[in-house]
């Protein structure tokens, strides 16, 4: 009987913060998603009304919000698959036997995580100028005219996929180093005796092993990218022309340069869908991809 | 290709990554020594004509730089080291202990990790509202004390702790709170540096939820005074690389100093899933 006491005593203090500053506020957001909760309400809760589901009515009739949603799901499918292809790439060359250094490899590609993502973006949007940036100076040496990559709406989003898939790639490298250790070498010795090239190795041992590591790893990247809100806020502050205003955000800009906190909170909870969403797609192409 | 040619490409790629990862970096370092305006030329210069610390002595006397560094240092210290009390004990419990319930709360946690941290984020923000608390650092620090994760990490580790141990001890008459300040604390070492690191670093870079409780400019943190200032001072681009150094320098000396520990946390939170 102590012991049942004891464990409730020493899971509480968390279990009480968790549930009053995360769930509480989770189902709150729910709620108040189903309101017109704005400024007035934010004066006197009595201007509080129920209107159902008018928040999210008006947001799916609202060309703001898709060009949000359509903003992050470019960032996703381009930003994923190439930070994803980037973690492998260097994955598989600094875990090479014929590699020297390659502590010294997995810590300057890994650096660019740690840094502190507000300062990096203002680094990146110097690099990134039109006039005296070293992006344009250095293709200005392959002849490509200076472009104008944070100030037009076609280059602006895809500045900042470059800029995100520098910062995030050396994440998930770690992790694919950590399975590649894990695939046995003797099937690379097996292979080999049986005269398969480097490539048929890569295709039919080394990708088949990671296929868990891939699934999860793509799963979390997803996720994470579809949270995408400072790169914008510091480089480019949703412009040019609406071109990098992504669903966060949007959300951002809703409840708290407009005080629309319902409409907000809708926000919110579609992005969670799509999130949801994306994962179960995930999860089930995996599945059939296992199965074939 | 024979395995020397193999090598060479194979360092030549290596050493072209390690370029472009670092390169930023490095050249933040150089132009936040140049002069004002010595960096918007063309071409860009790499290195300053005369080095220069104008631009550290204009943000530590103008723009204050080391109110905001105090600011984002006290914030991750309190909730590094809160976070690490409540999120050892909670997680020892879920490993070692039995208590009612136990099973059915851990799945509820697991699965609420699916939940992004922003669909909470604005009823938290009127909760603070409603307790006064916006514009307070307990506004951000308090909403950090425990997660999820850190419950999870310390979780998996303390489950590797024998159970023998503990039992020998209950039999000496040890009470629970000895046990765990005498025994669990020292064998979790290892992972409470890794959580340590791991919320020292999330704190120190956050940038959302601080943007948007903390608004008077006293209480800014490093990131949110950075991007305040860039937004002010587009064209002051020599003055913004050194905001930017001393904005990532302590998080990356701290990283580098525990990087082990640092990666054994991503792994340990990758295989959870």
């Amino acid at each position: 009987m102590r012991v049942g006491y004891a464990g409730w005593a020493f899971a509480a203090p968390a279990l009480l913060i968790i549930t009053v500053f995360f769930f509480v506020p989770v189902l709150s957001a729910l709620i108040v998603s189903l309101t017109d909760f704005d400024l007035y309400a934010l004066a006197d809760i009595r201007n509080l009304r129920f209107v159902g589901l008018d928040n999210y009515r008006q947001l799916l009739h609202a060309p703001q919000f898709w060009r949000a949603v359509a903003n992050t799901g470019y960032f996703v499918a381009v930003g994923v698959p190439l930070s994803l292809a980037a973690s492998l790439a260097s994955a598989l060359l600094v875990n090479s036997r014929l590699a020297y250094f390659s502590a010294f490899f997995r810590t300057a590609f890994f650096a660019p995580v740690v840094t502190t993502l507000v300062a990096v973006a203002v680094v990146w949007r110097y690099l990134l100028h039109t006039r005296y940036g070293l992006i344009n100076y250095a293709l200005a040496h392959v002849g490509i005219h200076p472009i104008d990559w944070l100030g037009d709406p076609h280059w602006a989003l895809p500045a900042i996929i470059l800029f995100a898939v520098w910062k995030n790639f050396g994440y998930n490298m770690v992790i694919f180093m950590a399975a590649l250790h894990s695939i046995p070498v003797d099937l690379y010795e097996a292979a080999r005796l049986d005269g398969a090239s480097r490539w048929q190795e890569f295709g039919r041992i080394t990708l088949p092993m990671l296929r868990p590591t891939l699934l999860l790893v793509s799963i979390l990247t997803v996720a994470g990218y579809f949270q995408l809100f400072a790169e914008p806020y510091v480089m480019t502050q949703g412009g040019p022309l609406q071109s990098t205003v992504s669903v966060l955000y949007f959300m951002y800009e809703e409840g708290f340069k407009w005080w629309n906190l319902g409409s907000a909170s809708a926000v919110a909870f579609l992005l969670f869908l799509m999130i949801l969403a994306v994962t179960a797609l995930q999860v089930r192409l995996t599945r059939d991809a296992q199965a074939r | 290709m024979s395995v020397s040619g193999a090598r060479v490409l194979l360092h030549a790629l290596l050493l072209g990554a390690a370029a472009i990862t670092l390169f930023p970096l490095l050249w933040m370092l150089s132009v936040s020594f140049m002069a004002g305006g010595e960096a918007s030329a063309f071409p860009p210069p790499l290195l300053p004509a005369h080095g220069t610390l104008a631009n550290y002595r204009q943000l530590f006397g103008q723009q204050n730089i080391g109110r905001y560094l105090t600011n984002s240092l006290s914030l991750a210290a309190m909730t590094t080291l809160l976070s690490l009390l409540l999120n050892s004990l909670a997680g020892y419990a879920f490993a070692k202990l039995r208590f009612r319930a136990r099973e059915p709360l851990l799945r509820v946690l697991l699965a609420a990790l699916v939940i992004p941290s922003q669909v909470a984020m604005l009823p938290l923000f009127l909760m603070m509202k409603w307790l006064g608390l916006v514009n307070t650092y307990a506004a951000v620090v308090v909403p950090a004390m425990a997660g999820i994760f850190g419950v999870f990490l310390v979780r998996q580790y303390a489950l590797t702790i024998p159970d023998e141990l503990l039992e020998a001890a209950r039999i000496d008459g040890a009470s629970e709170l000895r046990i765990f300040t005498s025994i669990v604390l020292p064998a979790l070492r290892p992972i409470l540096v890794t959580l340590g690191v791991f919320t020292f670093l999330g704190s120190w870079n956050d940038f959302m939820w601080p943007l948007i409780v903390l608004t008077d400019q006293g209480l800014y943190t490093l990131p949110i005074a950075l991007a305040t200032l860039s937004r002010e001072h587009v064209q002051d681009n020599e003055l913004m690389m050194a905001g930017a150094v001393l904005t990532v320098l302590p998080v990356l000396a701290l990283f580098l100093s525990l990087q082990r520990y640092y990666i054994r946390g991503i792994l340990m939170g990758s295989v959870k899933g």
